[in-house]
């Protein structure tokens, strides 16, 4: 036991003082909320003011359209599309003398998204509003005062829990499931080729022999696995640690309102590239109202478990790897391969069933621990023991812990004869039979 | 007392032999080689002695009990024949490390490290990395990590390659020093010469089988062809004699090989009679590196794949 804890410290201690584990733990954050601090602050001042002179021959609108947030309307006389810009418009709207709708807008440049929805939707309302007037000869006033009293529907879901009302916001969980899931793929990724390269380090260096002829090859390998899963964990806490900070500091920077206006902006837009960038902006803005509804206390728990067994899982296999191969990197792409599949195909699943959380795909891959890590993450969110139950939560859990057991005793057997293998490339077929045979 | 037995030991892998059927035994404070052409199976002879291999068959008695390599390796030094080291990581760190995990105390693995950087000056490397040594440099380094922990059994595979004329000299004034302090040192190298200054010991491996077994005298003694040469001031043109046979004449020195039932005496009387006078003559015992060419002549320069049933 002295013995492995000497090794985990070392793994842990020169890999923290890195200098470039030091950068990219303080950068990333950093470039995080820096990217989206700046997105949200370039989608809010960046929503120009338009005016658009109405060309109304017919008296459509009767010289009044609402204004809307981003387009003044206005009704001058003698404006036309070749003055229009002298007298200081964006645009010049031409409404249709006849009834095929058409309407066209005529501009220097294009109007950004949110203007052209502005603008539609404003004569969408400005139409109805006549039809309802000039057709039942509702008015006006009485029709703004049912509109206004007749407010807009807001589904909140609730479920019981425990005998009291949970409130549950899907827009939420989906947020945080995505998230969880998408960052212990990435982790998985990353410290398993952190302690995949480690061992094919000590084994090109051939410090490996002079390690076994001290320690036993199965306290080498479990030492640096967990070495580097505490570097892991110790980066994630630092980075969620950092990212929270630093929002709070940048969320200073805005005011509520700011943020509200970069939500709404998020909303009216419907599809695109943009909207990624943005939606980023505006989850934040709506994450912010509804933080309180997600039961943090147990997605974090279920978080730090299943990266770090879905962590232990896997990077032994890693281990496996790295002590299989030789000098040439080339052969680690081809023996990865088997590792590796699981973990995509794992996202694959996750991004299915993150829509659909308590479908059988994702109960029944949440259970098989090549997949757990990554899909259990996105259904927890959802709920426990509502979407998933305690039966299941506790079965995937029980079934990683065996399952990490089980690589760690596989790879084990294959690393003790492959960290001492040089020269020939190894396949899988042999590292089958270190793996399975016995002494 | 014998700090290391080793009784029928056996190690097969899938195509080859290894190790087969090895016995031979250590004497404390000895130096041993362990010789062989490449491939004659020294290496997996030395890892099973480490504990990094179990043997298939066979037993390995470490200071009269049953080899545990767990307790034991505390007492064993091993550097192997390719040199590893952390490259990134700090020497003085290295040192220390590598001496804790043998299981020596904190307090205590930096006093013997501070000891032996002195004793090799080699203190100012401390800060510096691996990757900052020559090779020469770093082969000190391993060697300092391999005798650290005051081990009782030193094994050395190759450890001169790479080093200049003084610190190998250096190093084999250490490896003396070592041994008279107590130590045993397995030796395993294919340099001939090194074994035959340094050893008192030694086994002759090829094809994983043990061909020779003996200390350098007595080998030479027994694989010794009878062959003198002697020194003339001025040698008689024609040579013959029922004594011994004239092999090599340049200019006033000449090898003879003595026959069979005859002995130098007889050599010296012939020669007295002549006209000339002896200078030297001295018996020429055969190099280790001529017993070593004979022996491992003949069989395969490589070593074949079989299959072993």
């Amino acid at each position: 036991m002295k013995k492995i804890w000497l090794i985990i410290k070392r793994e842990y201690l020169t890999r923290v003082r890195n200098k470039t584990f030091i950068l990219s733990t303080i950068l990333t954050p950093l470039l995080f909320v820096g990217l989206i601090t700046a997105v949200t602050f370039i989608s809010v001042k960046n929503v120009d003011q338009e005016t658009v002179a109405v060309v109304d021959e017919t008296n459509l609108f009767n010289g009044k359209i609402e204004n809307a947030k981003a387009i003044t309307f206005s009704f001058p006389q003698g404006v036309d599309s070749t003055n229009y810009q002298q007298k200081g418009f964006s645009g010049v709207l031409y409404v249709p003398t006849d009834s095929n709708n058409k309407y066209r807008l005529i501009s220097k440049k294009q109007f950004g998204m949110i203007a052209e929805d502005n603008l539609e939707d404003r004569i969408n309302a400005a139409m109805e509003n006549k039809m309802l007037k000039n057709t039942y000869n509702i008015d006006m006033q009485s029709l703004d005062s049912a509109r206004k009293s007749a407010a807009r529907a807001q589904v909140e879901q609730a479920y019981y829990e425990g005998g009291t009302i949970k409130k549950g916001n899907s827009g939420l969980a989906y947020g945080i499931g995505y998230g969880s899931g998408f960052l212990i793929y990435i982790t998985l990724f990353i410290y398993g080729t952190m302690v995949m390269r480690g061992v094919m380090e000590e084994k090109t260096n051939r410090i490996a022999e002079v390690v076994v002829s001290s320690v036993k090859p199965f306290q080498l390998m479990i030492g640096k696995i967990v070495g580097i899963g505490a570097v892991g964990l110790t980066q994630l806490l630092l980075w969620i640690v950092l990212i929270i900070g630093l929002s709070t500091a940048a969320g200073a920077i805005f005011s509520q309102e700011t943020l509200q206006q970069a939500s709404e902006a998020t909303r009216q837009i419907p599809s695109g590239s943009a909207a990624v960038a943005n939606g980023a902006a505006g989850k934040w803005a709506e994450i912010q109202e509804t933080l309180g509804s997600a039961n943090w206390f147990l997605i974090v728990g279920c978080f730090l478990f299943y990266f770090l067994f879905g962590y232990l899982f896997y990077a032994s296999l890693f281990a496996a790897v790295g002590s299989s191969v030789n000098e040439d990197p080339q052969d680690a792409q081809s023996l990865l391969l088997p590792i590796t599949m699981p973990i995509i195909i794992a996202i694959i699943i996750m991004i299915n069933a993150i829509t659909n959380p308590s479908g059988s795909l994702a109960t029944w891959s949440s259970m098989i621990p090549f997949f757990s890590p990554i899909v259990m993450m996105a259904r927890i969110p959802f709920g426990v023991p509502g979407t998933v139950p305690y039966w299941q939560l506790l079965l995937s859990m029980v079934l990683l812990v065996i399952g990490f057991l089980g690589t760690t005793w596989v790879s084990a057997k294959i690393y003790r004869t492959g960290i001492l293998m040089y020269g020939k490339k190894v396949t899988w077929k042999e590292m089958w039979k270190w793996a399975f045979r016995k002494y | 007392m014998q700090l290391l037995e080793l009784k029928n030991l056996k190690k097969y892998y899938a195509t080859q032999k290894a190790v087969d059927d090895i016995s031979f035994s250590l004497k404390e404070g000895s130096i041993f080689g362990l010789l062989g052409p490449n491939g004659a199976g020294k290496t997996t002879l030395l890892r099973m002695i480490t504990g990094i291999f179990f043997p298939d068959e066979g037993e390995i008695i470490f200071n009269g009990k049953k080899f545990n390599p767990l307790n034991d390796n505390l007492f064993i030094g091993y550097m192997p024949e390719e040199r590893g080291l952390y490259k990134k990581m700090k020497i003085g760190e290295q040192a220390l490390y590598l001496a804790q995990l043998k299981g020596l105390g904190y307090a205590d693995a930096m006093e013997k490290t501070k000891y032996w950087f002195k004793r090799l000056e080699m203190e100012t490397w401390w800060n510096k990395k691996v990757e900052d040594l020559s090779k020469g440099m770093s082969q000190k380094l391993q060697f300092v990590i391999t005798v650290l922990h005051q081990p009782r059994l030193i094994i050395l595979d190759e450890p001169f390659s790479g080093l200049d004329p003084v610190n190998a000299n250096l190093i084999k004034d250490e490896i003396y020093h070592l041994a008279k302090g107590g130590a045993t040192i397995i030796f395993s190298t294919h340099r001939m010469e090194q074994v035959e200054e340094i050893c008192d010991h030694i086994v002759l491996m090829n094809q994983g089988k043990k061909i020779l077994d003996g200390t350098v005298q007595n080998i030479k003694q027994e694989f010794k062809e009878n062959l003198f040469s002697i020194q003339l001031n001025e040698t008689p043109d024609e040579i013959n004699s029922d004594v011994f046979d004239l092999i090599k004449r340049f200019d006033h020195k000449l090898t003879v090989k003595i026959k069979e039932g005859y002995n130098s005496n007889d050599v010296l009387k012939y020669f007295l009679q002549q006209q000339g006078i002896i200078e030297s003559f001295n018996e020429i015992l055969p190099s280790l590196n001529e017993i070593f060419i004979k022996l491992v002549e003949g069989t395969k320069n490589s070593r074949q794949f079989v299959k072993v049933s």
